[in-house]
């Protein structure tokens, strides 16, 4: 409830422009020219000091990706994208790699705590019980510019750091892992991210070791004409444990930016994680200029028996999302979950949901979508659910909903099914919604005016997914689906 | 005090209310009877301020404010109170949650203090007990999967809390067996006070017996047709609304 009640504050306290991340910070920037070439791989590569084995493997995802071609299969609609007119390399400037907080750049940290996440606070916070702390890797444009609680988690054997850093100091866990949920050539931004990725985070939980607290990952954009190409990569040993969170904001501009990043999850026997992301990246003025083109491949790879896997996403920002965090589940009796809500509104497109490939025995997955559409929004949910011949037992449950809020926005449900394997049951229920004017006057009679009673309405429609999140950004995501729905009723 | 007058309202083009007076005491519980289609539920909406109706002519004073210039959030912060018949489905949002943001979003229009958690929990579980109303009910979503009776006791215990001055109770009779209707009923009366005024609508005498009016007043055709005191439910029991249909051809 007070998240409900919070969520009713902020709405009321936002201006004309709900977009509250638009700031933008002024930084000595460290660019690489614009375009594309082998070149700037070669400029990128030496900037992260990297052994020659990485570069080769860019110089050859650059080659194979410039014979591919962009795809047109999603529900949406954009301008061309120039991939010579943009900057693939943008680091704020820093003197050497900052030892610690006291060594980053004043500016950046006063936009995270902009952003609330005032990482100097984390540290300070030291004394309080670990489980309730969260670690935080910050990425600014193309680096990762701190990344907090280094030394505990070094501790409990965790390792958590930048994908640069794990490069430098990690290259037999990187190598083995790397490109293997997601290979090179899986698509066109895959492909072009496998080239030019900057940075991103990576994990590594040894065997038998649960992550003593939540770990995340906060992106920033902040230059203009920058595309922003983060590399993930998170393998939990077996019977290890992590749950893992990423925020992403970037300042208001006119012109459209590129984000186009990957995420590999490896769950090896016994190993679960929970992957949350809460996407708030500019989502474009109301008749759609500007924004973010989020183009985001995500999987996890439920290698060992017994594995999980769980993603929980929360979208309410991007000009055009084409998002499927998925599963492959492998292992025998591994387990993938997908909960999202995906709100948009104005003129934003969202093309999002998952595919569960069932390959071992008795595996078991179960999607739930909330697709919440205002203004002249698109919202589509896709997905596959394929059992494989040996998936003996597979099972799925997908539950697809959608709320319209006015009139002249769109909801779409493409539920794909596959199963070659007599044994595999799948379910699928879908059910799309209006807010009824009759809800609304029921709500308003009680007192709530129309955009809290709206909040209201909506925050029970997301619940079961909210209650996926860890508690911190549950709230959070809350507030942020509010504002994201600001000005779309009435 | 509610004051209507001379109110005319419309919706598609189509007449519903035609010079609509009446008034309702501090204190006072008046009835509305007639028939269906004589635009009685029309009449609560439009004092709850529903926006499908175009109001054409007329004011409604609440203790001499005009209230339909307000939105139907603001005219709830006022007092004004309408149990709906068809109470609607909130899915996902617990009725605890929605009785709090409903009660502290009137108290901050007022300008109160919100009541803390436990003062809530407090003042929401004494209403229920009085209604019957079992705690675990108070943990699921609004309305949904609720019994008919069960809603209109949740729009009593709403009433409860949120100490309305004008209250209106559209049909809270129909669906209901006669325990509930007792129960209903109770709860009803024991919310009457000097400060508080009634607006029972319903088509039948049968709820009158429980809440028993001060006047009822006969609608039809979109306007007061006849006023009296509570024998005049009595009488529409056993002659009907002939008369007053009569009156619509003539």
């Amino acid at each position: 409830m007070p998240a409900v009640q919070e969520t009713i504050d902020r709405v009321k306290a936002i201006d004309v422009d709900q977009y509250k991340y638009g700031f933008e910070t002024i930084l000595e920037v460290d660019k690489a020219p614009k375009g594309l070439s082998e070149d700037i791989i070669r400029f990128i590569s030496a900037k992260k000091g990297e052994p020659s084995w990485m570069l080769d493997w860019r110089l050859d995802a650059y080659k194979r990706w410039q014979t591919m071609k962009e795809p047109n299969w999603a529900r949406g609609s954009y301008d061309v994208i120039d991939y010579n007119d943009i900057y693939y390399y943008a680091a704020p400037k820093l003197n050497a790699a900052p030892k610690s907080l006291d060594e980053v750049d004043p500016e950046i940290l006063k936009a995270y705590e902009k952003l609330g996440i005032p990482l100097r606070e984390q540290e300070v916070l030291a004394g309080v019980e670990p489980a309730n702390r969260v670690a935080v890797d910050a990425v600014f444009d193309s680096v990762s510019v701190a990344t907090t609680f280094k030394k505990e988690l070094a501790e409990a054997g965790v390792i958590f750091c930048s994908i640069s850093e794990a490069i430098r100091e990690h290259p037999e866990l990187v190598r083995k892992y790397l490109g293997t949920v997601v290979p090179v050539t899986d698509n066109f931004f895959a492909t072009l991210n496998a080239a030019v990725f900057t940075d991103g985070t990576f994990v590594y939980v040894p065997k038998g070791v649960r992550c003593p607290m939540e770990l995340s990952t906060y992106f920033r954009i902040n230059e203009k004409n920058t595309g922003q190409f983060e590399r993930t990569l998170i393998i939990a040993d077996e019977g290890s444990y992590v749950s893992y969170l990423e925020g992403c904001t970037a300042p208001q501009r006119d012109e459209n930016q590129l984000h186009a990043a990957v995420v590999e999850l490896i769950a090896l026997d016994d190993a679960e994680i929970k992957y949350s992301t809460v996407q708030n990246w500019y989502p474009g003025d109301a008749n759609g200029k500007g924004g973010i083109y989020n183009f985001v491949t995500k999987r996890g790879d439920c290698r060992g028996k017994n594995s999980i896997i769980t993603w929980t996403q929360v979208e309410t920002g991007s000009a055009i999302t084409w998002k499927y965090p998925s599963c492959i589940l492998r292992g025998d009796g591994s387990r993938g979950e997908f909960y999202s809500i995906a709100v948009s509104n104005g003129m934003q497109q969202v093309d999002s949901g998952t595919k569960m490939i069932h390959l071992g025995k008795n595996t078991t997955s179960r999607i739930i979508s909330k697709g919440i559409s205002a203004g002249r929004s698109e919202n589509t949910y896709r997905g596959l659910v394929s059992a494989h011949r040996k998936a003996s037992g597979a099972r799925n449950f997908t539950n697809c909903d959608s709320l319209l809020i006015g009139d002249q926005c769109g909801a779409h449900t493409v539920p794909y099914i596959e199963s070659k394997n007599a044994s595999a049951v799948f379910e699928h229920e879908a059910t799309t919604s209006k807010i009824s004017e009759d809800q609304l006057f029921y709500c308003m009679q009680r007192g709530l005016d129309e955009e809290e009673a709206t909040a209201l309405i909506v925050n029970g429609f997301v619940k079961d997914v909210i209650q996926k999140l860890p508690m911190e950004f549950a709230v959070e995501a809350q507030k942020l689906i509010a504002i994201s729905l600001e000005g779309s009723v009435g | 005090m509610l004051e209507i007058k001379n109110l005319v309202a419309e919706i598609e083009g189509k007449r519903i209310l035609d010079g609509l007076s009446l008034t309702v005491h501090d204190g006072e519980t008046a009835a509305i009877m007639g028939p269906n289609g004589s635009g009685k539920s029309t009449l609560s909406y439009i004092i709850a301020g529903k926006e499908d109706y175009e109001i054409l002519d007329g004011e409604i004073l609440l203790d001499g404010e005009n209230i339909l210039e307000m939105e139907a959030s603001e005219r709830a912060a006022a007092g004004v109170f309408l149990a709906f018949q068809y109470p609607l489905e909130i899915p996902g949002v617990a009725t605890m949650t929605f009785l709090k943001a409903a009660l502290n979003a009137q108290r901050r229009a007022r300008e109160e203090t919100e009541l803390t958690t436990p003062e809530f929990m407090k003042a929401v579980q004494d209403a229920a007990a009085k209604l019957e109303i079992p705690r675990d009910m108070l943990k699921r979503a609004l309305n949904v999967g609720f019994s008919g009776g069960e809603k209109k006791r949740m729009e009593i215990l709403q009433m409860a809390l949120l100490q309305p001055r004008m209250c209106i109770l559209d049909e809270t009779d129909s669906g209901l067996d006669i325990d509930a209707l007792r129960i209903v009923s109770e709860g009803v009366n024991a919310l009457k006070s000097d400060k508080r005024s009634f607006l029972v609508i319903t088509h039948y005498q049968r709820l009158l017996n429980y809440i028993v009016p001060d006047t009822v007043h006969v609608m039809a055709n979109g306007k007061i047709m006849r006023s009296g005191g509570k024998e005049l439910a009595e009488e529409l029991e056993a002659n009907g609304y002939a008369d007053y249909k009569a009156q619509e051809a003539a």
